[in-house]
């Protein structure tokens, strides 16, 4: 209750209805998010279930077409799935993939970056020199590396059944390093300052000092961050289901369906490719463009006039 | 002044605090490349350090307010800090009531750290940003006596906030919806919490402003009468010594050059530092001597000069002062001095 009335009279909130983009930025995705987690409900077709999917439907322009269809919106894919109906599906797909990763991300590096940060020494530069290999390779390396091997070795119908999970633990573990980095240079700042010192002379463990009182004041760079890092796992589940190396076609997300559509694009059936990759495009633009407002915000060494 | 020098003499059987031989280094050079340099075409390996605090002794009497003085580096917040066991000696001893707490592990701490509380000098840096007044100062005693109840717990906060003139009422307001003032109230307010005997102050009212710097004092004074404390006062301001300090301790580069009851200090400084240190007070009265003026710089406490430290600026330096470390010793009427001209007769 009493953060709710602090954050009603916040900066922030004022700020934030004050700027246009970072309004309609955040409307737009919003009206994402609901619209793909409600996909069951309002999509009219479902995607995963074959007995609603006809062949003989396939490749279906959009319904403003000459040859369109009035039950397909946006027309079909090659498998005669319904456009609309997937679209919306492979979002939820997407932003699940997203959110987990970066959760996972999180953990893993808040705990190590705050492990780094306060005990410091050998720990650190231990714990920081991994990083920095973990940096030299890029994620969509060591996923492709990862997940082919994974492919190879275990068979792709065992893949197929793993790779949502496949994709969140890969780009989660990849990008760890961001998050430690951006969190133990924070925690560097903070442990300096006298209170907690106080707070060792209180006589609290390092433990609680490093949770309770270290890691609330670095929250604000993780949040910016996190969104950016959001929009960065929704481009590399994108990349790497256009490798074919994430979500089966069958369970496709954006990435997967703008690949399958790749391969008609010159046969005239542009639509499978365009939509899903506009909707793509929207999705990471409207998140970056909230990242970049927030990092505005919460930086008061860059106020804008 | 002699009701000062009275109540002295009383607490003058009963120590709370003892500290010996301290000494505390911070290596400069962490890694041992850094530690490597050519000097002469052959590799040497050297290791630097900061010798920030170098065999203090040091009794703090139980009731009385010791004040150390200095100028800005030379240790006292260092002190303080080895002191409060924030950091750890590199030599010496620190003892709480009797018993050794400089090398005790943090758990076997915790029933002096009930005993002992700290001050700290930046009110605006002292208090979780993202924590409530209240949120703050439960802590140390829901940390320390775990099985207190709810009530208890908000009655003693009422009280506590209460005694250092903050609004009760204000208690789920956060730091920064206080002033500077404010803020080191409560920060005071953190310390008394646990119920302290033992307080030690590192500056705790050079980063306010001049009106509010009495109010804070006057404060820290009323707490020590209503609850018996003893502090351990850090400053570099001697308007504020006099004020304030049952005994003062000067401090130059790490080491006490002089240690007496505040007023004579302030009426008859015996060490060469001090009486520098004290003519630097502006005076209204023209008849005092005018001021004395140091050569030269602080040397670094990277390189301390051999023998007395003081020796390159004192004007009484001898052969000796250069080779040999005076140590503390008593020039009569209880006051501690650490100077070989004064211990030879050759001042006054």
């Amino acid at each position: 209750m009493r953060y709710w009335r602090l954050f009603r009279k916040s900066a922030f909130l004022y700020r934030f209805r004050k700027d246009k983009v970072a309004v309609a930025s955040f409307s737009v995705l919003m009206l994402l998010v609901v619209m793909s987690f409600s996909a069951p409900l309002i999509a009219p077709y479902d995607p995963y279930d074959p007995v609603q999917i006809d062949i003989m439907d396939s490749d279906i322009p959009p319904s403003w077409q000459a040859e369109g269809d009035t039950r397909f919106a946006l027309g079909t894919d090659a498998q005669g799935r319904d456009m609309w109906s997937t679209m919306l599906y492979g979002t939820r797909l997407s932003i699940t993939i997203g959110l987990f990763a970066v959760l996972l991300q999180s953990l893993l590096g808040i705990a190590l970056g705050l492990v780094a940060g306060y005990f410091g020494g050998r720990i650190d530069s231990f714990l920081m020199r991994l990083a920095d290999i973990q940096l030299s390779f890029s994620t969509l390396m060591v996923a492709i590396v990862v997940l082919a091997v994974f492919q190879a070795s275990f068979g792709t119908e065992l893949y197929n059944e793993l790779a949502l999970f496949m994709l969140i633990l890969v780009i989660g573990i990849a990008e760890w390093p961001q998050y430690a980095r951006t969190v133990r240079a924070s925690v560097l700042a903070e442990k300096r300052k006298e209170y907690v010192d106080a707070v060792r002379v209180i006589g609290l463990n390092r433990r609680r000092i490093m949770f309770r009182h270290i890691l609330p004041n670095t929250l604000s760079p993780i949040l910016v961050i996190s969104t950016v890092q959001v929009a960065n796992a929704i481009m590399s589940e994108a990349a790497l289901s256009f490798l074919g190396l994430g979500m089966p076609v069958n369970q496709p997300s954006l990435g997967s369906l703008i690949n399958s559509g790749f391969e008609f694009i010159l046969s005239g059936s542009w639509w499978i490719t365009t939509f899903p990759a506009l909707l793509l495009v929207v999705l990471v633009l409207v998140i970056n463009l909230l990242g970049d407002w927030m990092r505005d915000v919460l930086n008061p060494k860059l106020y804008k006039e | 002044m002699s009701s000062q020098a009275v109540a002295a003499e009383k607490s003058a059987a009963e120590e709370l605090l003892r500290v010996e031989g301290l000494s505390r280094e911070f290596p400069l050079t962490s890694g041992l490349l850094e530690q490597l340099r050519f000097e002469g075409g052959k590799l040497v390996r050297r290791q630097e350090s900061v010798r920030a605090v170098n065999g203090v002794d040091l009794q703090v009497r139980r009731g009385e307010a010791l004040c150390v003085v200095g100028e800005s580096g030379c240790g006292k917040s260092t002190l303080a800090r080895v002191v409060m066991g924030l950091i750890r000696p590199t030599a010496g001893s620190v003892r709480f009531e009797g018993t050794r707490i400089d090398n005790l592990s943090a758990e076997k701490l915790l029933p002096f750290r009930r005993k002992m509380q700290m001050i700290f000098q930046n009110p605006y840096a002292s208090l979780n940003p993202r924590m409530t007044v209240k949120q703050t100062l439960e802590e140390p005693v829901r940390f320390h006596s775990p099985g207190i109840g709810r009530a208890a717990l908000g009655d003693k906060v009422n009280d506590v906030m209460r005694s250092v003139g903050v609004d009760p009422g204000w208690n789920e307001r956060f730091p920064h919806e206080f002033s500077g003032g404010q803020r080191q109230r409560i920060s005071i307010a953190r310390a008394l919490m646990t119920d302290p005997e033992f307080i030690v102050a590192d500056e705790p009212i050079s980063a306010l402003d001049v009106s509010i710097q009495a109010q804070v004092l006057n404060l820290l004074m009323e707490a020590q009468e209503q609850r018996g404390l003893t502090y351990l006062f850090i400053t570099h301001d001697l308007s504020v010594v006099e004020h304030f300090g049952t005994r003062v301790a000067v401090m130059y580069l790490g080491a006490l050059c002089e240690l007496a009851i505040t007023g004579q200090l302030f009426s008859r400084p015996r060490h060469p530092y001090t009486q520098a240190l004290l003519s630097a007070i502006p005076r209204l009265d023209q008849e005092r001597p005018s001021h004395m003026k140091l050569m030269g710089e602080v040397p670094t406490p990277i390189n301390l000069p051999s023998g007395c430290f003081f020796h390159p600026r004192c004007v009484h330096a001898q052969d000796r002062c250069r080779h040999e470390l005076p140590k503390l010793f008593d020039s009569g009427d209880g006051t501690l001095v650490a100077c070989h001209a004064v211990q030879e007769g050759r001042l006054d």
